[in-house]
């Protein structure tokens, strides 16, 4: 049995991830302003008032640009850990199960590939090719593959070894339907928790790409340009700065507390069958 | 024995490995040296050895399931080997192989009524609702109950998954099943239902086996003739209850007496086998088995025995003292 203590955290991190998914889903409902509109007499608004969250130096309202800037994040991070989690899943499988000198030299890419830091790496993807949204999730993907490869190919390389691999090759199987269908199901659930883990890390690093200024073009709102923009008057209007870069420490943290709760209820020496 | 259904000549299976940290060396480790035996229609054939001794090897290669160095397998006739895509996977119906490890045989994803229907499905035998009354009907005959097909392996014990894995190599309807140490992972009161299960099969579906196994006296109850294996190598072949009762070479000999007899007064007789299993990395040269055998002459440390068949159908054995 785990500890009520830690069930209860993944149960806020769950509910916390539930809040940003809500927020970016209905925020063109539920916004109070447009997110792009400007108004020079309400600049720079401290919270409170018609403005929960304030305005930023435009007159732009907070709240509006936050709930709208959740769907770019999550667009991003979502997108990008998924086109990581088949394409480096899909190597981690088909490596380990042909195994030999394939396998050696895949691994020493995917080697190479992880001894860039994510958002180094993501800086040098975006930079070449331009930061539109597209671009973005291809960037943040590559930084990923390489541990989707990595913990697909570990329990594969242990699963091929069983003796229902041999059974299935015996009943004439193809290698195909071996690996996607016997396989694959197998490494699943390690492969999902691996994907919340890394949900987090997308979030971060998108956010430190647009607050580095290569994020998608303004004025669409993105939480790491909003942190970036009030960084400017942090001293006199620190709302400007604190409320974006919140919301990234609250999804950050509600995506970590999920994938550790995932992780622990998929350990095998802590699951009972 | 009129046409025999598989015939295995020459079987040779090496496996090469890099050893050692700063000076790799290649070690070739001579897992099948030369294997041959042929099983008829309907019949039980055992091979018996030491674990390493190469059986469960042999097993394999001839199943295609590792693939051998040299040496011929042909299934009535037709070459086992050379067999490429749809001739394979029309060879695999006919020959199916049960595990050791009941634990590891299913996957532990898979629904058993899944693991069941889906070879019929890739083999186009059946499918649908015809494939789950057929797995049903399978069930049965190992003696489940058809409520099984809607559960994981984990709900099961080792000789229910045992069952469920026999079942699942009688989905194709082969005429040989491949039995790899198929008891020797079960309790002993469930070992007894699982040979039971077995033999029933074979009389009522008409099946060969070929029986992987280092325990005796289970071979010589299910077997009809037996082959005795030492170093990647067949030392002794012939009708079970002669290789069993009276063995000639002094290998089977140390085996059968090396085998418990439950006989209160016989406690503590066991004679002691000397010497350990040399490694099939450095096997000895002249007959393999000379650096353990009491009877050992001159000429074993220096030629390899040759083959001797002996007469009336009792086998053959390959020993310089019956040469």
């Amino acid at each position: 049995m785990r500890a009520d203590g830690a069930a209860s955290l993944t149960w806020i991190g769950g509910l916390l991830c539930l809040a940003v998914l809500l927020a970016a889903l209905l925020a063109p409902w539920i916004a109070p302003f447009d997110p792009a509109e400007q108004s020079i007499l309400d600049r720079l608004q401290p919270p409170g008032g018609d403005h929960w969250l304030g305005t930023d130096q435009f007159g732009r309202d907070i709240l509006s640009r936050l709930l709208w800037g959740a769907r770019i994040s999550l667009t991003v991070s979502l997108g990008a850990i998924g086109l990581a989690m088949v394409v480096g899943g899909t190597i981690g499988l088909v490596s380990g199960y042909i195994g030999g000198r394939l396998d050696l030299f895949t691994m020493q890419v995917m080697d190479v590939l992880l001894s860039f830091p994510s958002l180094i790496l993501g800086l040098i993807v975006v930079a070449l090719l331009g930061p539109d949204l597209v671009n973005l999730v291809i960037a943040i993907a590559l930084t990923a593959i390489a541990p989707f490869a990595r913990i697909a190919r570990a329990p594969t390389l242990s699963l091929k070894e069983r003796a229902f691999v041999e059974a299935g090759r015996a009943l004439g199987y193809s290698h195909a339907r071996i690996l996607f269908g016997h396989i694959l199901p197998n490494i699943l659930p390690e492969v999902l928790v691996m994907a919340t883990l890394w949900l987090a890390t997308a979030v971060r690093v998108e956010a430190s790409l647009a607050f580095v200024g290569l994020g998608p073009k303004p004025p669409t709102p993105t939480w790491g340009g909003m942190t970036r923009d009030g960084f400017e008057t942090i001293l006199d209007a620190p709302w400007l700065a604190v409320f974006p870069g919140l919301a990234i420490l609250l999804l950050v943290l509600g995506l970590n507390m999920v994938g550790d709760g995932l992780r622990d209820a998929t350990d095998p020496k802590l699951r009972h069958e | 024995m009129s046409e025999p259904l598989l015939e295995v000549e020459g079987l040779r299976k090496h496996f090469v490995t890099t050893k050692g940290l700063l000076r790799r060396r290649r070690v070739t480790v001579r897992a099948v040296e030369d294997v041959s035996f042929a099983i008829g229609a309907g019949e039980a054939f055992g091979l018996v050895g030491e674990s390493g001794c190469g059986k469960s090897t042999a097993a394999r290669a001839l199943l295609r399931l590792i693939e051998p160095d040299a040496g011929g397998v042909r299934w009535r006739g037709e070459d086992v080997l050379a067999a490429r895509g749809a001739r394979l996977k029309a060879l695999r119906r006919r020959m199916q192989i049960i595990f050791q490890d009941p634990y590891s045989a299913l996957d532990p994803r898979q629904r058993i009524g899944a693991a069941l229907t889906e070879p019929m499905r890739v083999h186009a035998i059946a499918s649908g609702a015809e494939a789950r009354r057929r797995a049903a009907a399978l069930l049965d005959e190992v003696g489940l109950p058809p409520a099984v097909l809607d559960r994981y392996p984990h709900e099961f014990s080792g000789g229910q998954r045992q069952r469920i894995g026999i079942a699942r190599a009688l989905t194709l309807e082969p005429e040989l099943i491949v039995a790899d140490e198929p008891v020797s992972a079960l309790d002993v009161s469930v070992q007894a239902q699982v040979l039971l299960l077995l033999r029933e099969l074979r009389r009522r579906r008409g099946l060969a086996f070929l029986f992987v196994s280092h325990d005796l006296s289970v071979v010589r109850w299910f077997c009809d003739r037996v082959a005795v294996m030492y170093l990647g190598r067949i030392v002794e072949e012939g009708p079970a209850a002669r290789v069993l009762a009276q063995p000639l070479h002094p290998y089977a000999q140390m085996l059968r007496d090396a085998s418990p007899v439950p006989d209160p007064a016989r406690r503590g007789t066991l004679p002691r086998i000397r010497g350990e299993i040399p490694s099939a990395a450095a096997p000895p040269p002249g007959c393999p088995f000379h650096p353990r055998c009491p009877q050992a002459i001159a000429r074993c440390t220096g030629s390899l025995p040759r083959w001797t068949a002996l007469p009336a159908g009792q086998g053959g054995v390959a020993c310089h003292l019956h040469g």
